[in-house]
């Protein structure tokens, strides 16, 4: 494994990574690599990750993965090409523009980059997902979208507190995978009681997940929540506000910078743009920011975003989605009343992290902070699924394994203990992160 | 005083201009010979133009044009090629239009395509079939611009090309077709020229299948040379009122094409746009003109029940009729054409009033059109809006959009400038004309100075009145003409490319 870009994000890649990988780490900073060596299991080296002569250094042509993760898109780019001519290891580029990402979509493979992520598209991606369950901690989409995992925060007001899961589950097509007490992971069964601060991870169709979020909070949908507010114009909340305007919503977004405000106006016709300071009490009462349904504070700093959002809070707004750049701070905001934080880093480690597993894991969530993860599994003939029922199969996985979803031509089957898995099924599992590594070769 | 202006340059470029006038002179000559009248009418006229444009070349062997240079080289080409096609009417001698302000007014009207005339007696009686040609033929050199025509075929215009055409061609901005300027400038002559071919053969047509007894040879030539400039310019007295119906509703497509953008056409020829409702310039053009034209058909068929017994005959209470003459004279003023299918001044007051309203509307930006502009009234709307909402959120940023594309705050301030002085100069030309009517004691009414104003600040023609579709100008006294030559020669370039010389920041550094 191969990181060129030392950057936050590369180097909290390179840290996740060194757990089960060797790890080479490329950056130009002579100091950063010198804290690299002694901070991480890696092999740092100093040098250009787009010169021939450090890549042959850090032995690219062995390399399985090369991730290029500099600040610099075109940086990126490069650096995969560059490996291209010498290598057959799998690259993986971040960009943050948008029109690279789109023109390697177009012609996959394009610039000799065999993956291309964004970080900034991730993050605004993710907090639409959440945006659009009312409620919701967290949101991922698998199997093309036929089934959704989502993280709820069981308040104590909310109707399924005290109830056993057998009571809450009352939807055909949904499972409860796991609840999350302080930090533990319990894989539920039909008596386990659901207390009042509990997480709970459910994996469904769209359709029942959404269901279920409803009977939770009384927030409405995204589609009747008719006033959102992006604070911050930076890419994340250009590309938040964008999202908002294709799903047909019309959101506010709020830029200090009068240029950047132009910009973003003359770039997203579906959004009103507001040029000020999203700390201005009176603009914000003005503009009746109280009474948005969705409030996300997209701003570049922690700091300046856990103001917005206590301050738009606090005013009066319904749900508050803040961007936390340090993930340690995720707990911390949603402790002091941010509904939800996201974190761009854990949204494009999700992304990478795929492509360092297995060859047919297709699909990869995070849950809290990697407690957990909820895997998409191809099903082949190795895969001990495949052609017996689920309740005989899983007898074999040691605990803290849910087969949440199957589907099967993109068609949702709700798991039974004897539903049958078929090859070429695609397959949703929450695992405990503590029995990932024994489990992931099973499936 | 230093000038930093090269103007022997532009002068020189002019002198050209005017040189290749003299192939534009050939068509009449020919006509003058078929008919045998008028030989030495246009014979002199080549020779005159040839030797003042090579003379006006001699300022400058090797001219090089810079932005500055441009504003001064199409200003006084619109000038020049005026008094220019001056010429021939002196030289003829024949009719009103011999005196020189008379000549200089018609031929300024005829390059502007205007359509207001000075000709007292509008008939082969008293002029040429040559000398009538030449009047239609410099409509239709200047619908689609001089400079534009110039910038076609003359290489040295290649390099400042873009914007002259700018400096000339009506709308806010150009649209380059084609990465090299004079290719579109050619495409536009070419796109120009098939729809003037294609009306031509549906007039001749009409006229050889028998449905048409009045369009002759001559009169099939004659016309698509003024509809397709949007001129208005014809050898009938009685203008569009002297064909049948059939003629008339031909017609009618022809001027909303000439008021249309013509590259629009080039990009459905091109198969890049299927419809030109697509576009959003176009289909308020279209709603403009359908409004009107149903407003007024309403006005002129109830008009003797309902509103005062003053409309015509032949329109009230007549179906067809009343919907083929509101539709014609609406579209004919609002593409400020100026054909009239019949003397609309015999219109009941309100039908008059929806007539004055469409003569502020104009054409379509590249088109050739004149008045403000539907693509500008757009932009004002739109502004409009956005300054209502701005002032509920005054911290709102919303720039305007045309088709999906944010507008330049600085595109706006043009727009804004534009329409301003526009309304400016007309109330401007209205009070002069009314001063000096007074002064040599001719009766001029309040209606008939601001018709007259408009009509010749926006190229329309007639007005109402004295200056009626049947009427003419001839009353007004010289100063009065020479005034309405500049308001026609202000209002083609679009004004700000003229106001620009009249500074002295234009001159100096």
């Amino acid at each position: 494994m191969i990181v060129i870009g030392a950057g936050e994000v590369g180097s909290s890649i390179a840290a996740s990574l060194s757990k089960s990988h060797e790890v080479v780490v490329i950056d130009t900073d002579e100091e950063r690599v010198e804290s690299l060596t002694y901070d991480l299991d890696v092999l740092a080296i100093e040098g250009d990750g787009t010169s021939l002569d450090t890549l042959t250094e850090a032995r690219a042509s062995d390399a399985d993965m090369v991730i290029a993760s500099t600040d610099n898109d075109e940086t990126n780019i490069v650096a995969c090409s560059t490996t291209e001519t010498i290598s057959d290891a799998f690259t993986i580029a971040r960009v943050k523009k948008t029109s690279l990402l789109r023109t390697w979509e177009n012609s996959p493979g394009a610039f000799g980059v065999d993956f291309m992520v964004s970080v900034d598209l991730l993050t605004a991606e993710t907090i639409v997902r959440i945006a659009g369950l009312p409620g919701a901690q967290d949101v991922d989409t698998f199997s093309n979208g036929s089934v959704q995992m989502a993280e709820f925060e069981v308040a104590d007001e909310s109707p399924i507190a005290n109830q056993s899961v057998q009571e809450a589950d009352r939807f055909e097509s949904l499972t409860f995978a796991a609840i999350l007490r302080n930090g533990e992971v319990t894989i539920p069964r039909g008596d386990t009681v659901i207390g009042s601060g509990d997480q709970v991870v459910v994996i469904g169709s769209p359709g029942s997940v959404r269901k279920f979020a409803a009977t939770l909070t009384p927030d409405p949908a995204l589609e009747e929540a008719n006033e959102i507010v992006v604070v911050g114009g930076g890419e994340i909340g250009f590309q938040t506000a964008r999202l908002f305007e294709q799903r047909g919503i019309k959101p506010r977004l709020i830029e200090r910078d009068p240029e950047r405000a132009r910009e973003i106006a003359e770039a997203l016709p579906g959004t009103v743009v507001l040029e000020s300071d999203a700390t201005d009490i009176d603009f914000l009462g003005r503009e009746h920011v109280d009474e948005a349904d969705i409030v996300v504070a997209a701003l570049d700093n922690d700091e300046k975003n856990l103001l917005a959002s206590l301050l738009a809070k606090r005013l009066g707004a319904g749900r508050t989605i803040a961007v936390v750049e340090a993930g340690n701070y995720v707990d911390v905001f949603e402790a002091v009343g941010v509904d939800v934080a996201v974190n761009p880093r854990e949204v494009t480690a999700e992304e990478i992290t795929r492509f360092t597993r297995e060859e047919h894991t297709e699909n990869v969530a995070l849950i809290e902070a990697d407690r957990a993860e909820v895997l998409e599994v191809e099903i082949d003939e190795e895969s001990v699924l495949v052609g017996k029922p689920i309740s005989e199969a899983t007898a074999e996985f040691p605990s803290g394994v849910v087969v949440g979803a199957i589907t099967r031509d993109d068609e949702f089957i709700t798991p039974r203990g004897d539903t049958v898995v078929e090859r070429g099924d695609h397959v949703v599992v929450f695992v405990d992160t503590t029995v990932l590594d024994e489990v992931s070769p099973l499936l | 005083m230093n000038v930093r202006v090269d103007w022997r340059a532009s002068v020189s470029l002019v002198g050209t201009v005017v040189k290749y006038l003299a192939v534009a002179l050939l068509l009449p000559l020919l006509v003058a010979l078929w008919y045998g009248d008028g030989l030495v009418t246009f014979g002199a006229t080549i020779l005159f133009a040839v030797l003042f444009g090579w003379s006006l070349e001699q300022f400058d062997d090797d001219p090089d044009l810079g932005a500055r240079e441009g504003f001064l080289m199409v200003g006084l080409t619109w000038l020049t090629v005026a008094f220019v096609g001056a010429v021939p009417y002196l030289i003829a001698g024949n009719g009103t239009v011999a005196q020189p302000s008379y000549a200089l007014f018609e031929s300024m009207s005829g390059f502007t395509t205007t359509g207001a005339t000075v000709m007292g007696d509008i008939s082969f009686d008293t002029h040429s079939r040559a000398l009538m040609l030449w009047r239609q033929q410099t409509q239709w050199l200047g619908g689609m611009g001089i400079v534009v025509l110039a910038v076609a075929i003359l290489p040295e215009l290649s390099v400042g090309g873009a914007q002259l055409m700018d400096a000339e061609a009506p709308g806010p901005g150009i649209e380059k077709l084609t990465p090299r300027i004079a290719e579109t400038a050619r495409v536009l002559w070419l796109v120009y020229l098939g729809f003037t071919v294609v009306e031509f053969l549906l007039l001749y047509g009409l006229h050889l299948a028998g449905h048409a007894p009045n369009m002759t040879l001559y009169n099939a030539v004659a016309h698509p040379l003024t509809t397709m400039p949007t001129g208005g310019f014809s050898p009938e007295a009685r203008s569009i009122e002297a064909f049948s119906a059939v003629v008339q509703w031909v017609i009618i497509p022809f001027m909303v094409v000439a008021g249309t953008n013509f590259a629009l056409f080039w990009h459905v020829v091109r198969g890049e746009s299927s419809n030109l409702f697509g576009d959003s310039e176009f289909r308020f053009y279209a709603g403009a003109m359908g409004a009107l034209s149903a407003i007024a058909a309403v006005i002129l068929f109830v008009g003797p029940t309902l509103l005062g017994p003053s409309n015509p005959v032949e329109v009230a209470g007549q179906g067809e009729s009343s919907v083929r003459h509101a539709a014609f004279n609406i579209v004919s003023i609002v593409t400020t054409t100026g054909y009239a299918s019949m003397d609309f001044q015999a219109w009941s007051g309100p039908a008059k009033y929806v007539l004055v309203f469409a003569m502020f509307v104009g054409g379509s930006a590249g088109s050739t059109g004149g008045g403000i502009k539907i693509i500008r009234w757009l932009v004002i709307l739109k502004s409009i809006r956005r300054e209502l909402f701005t002032t509920v959120h005054p911290e709102a940023v919303s720039p305007v959009r045309l088709a999906g594309k944010a507008l330049d705050e600085r595109a706006l301030r043009g727009i804004y400038a534009f329409s301003l002085l526009y309304f400016v100069l007309f109330l401007m030309g209205a009070l002069l004309l009314a001063v000096d009517a007074s002064r040599v004691g001719l009766e001029l009414s309040v209606v008939e100075a601001v018709t007259a104003s408009a009509a010749t600040l926006g190229n329309i023609g007639p007005g109402l009145g004295m200056v009626g579709p049947m009427g003419s100008y001839i009353d007004f006294p010289a100063s009065s003409k020479l005034l309405m030559v500049g308001l026609m020669w202000i209002g083609r370039l679009e004004i700000i490319p003229v106001l620009v010389l009249l500074t002295s920041g234009y001159w100096r550094s």
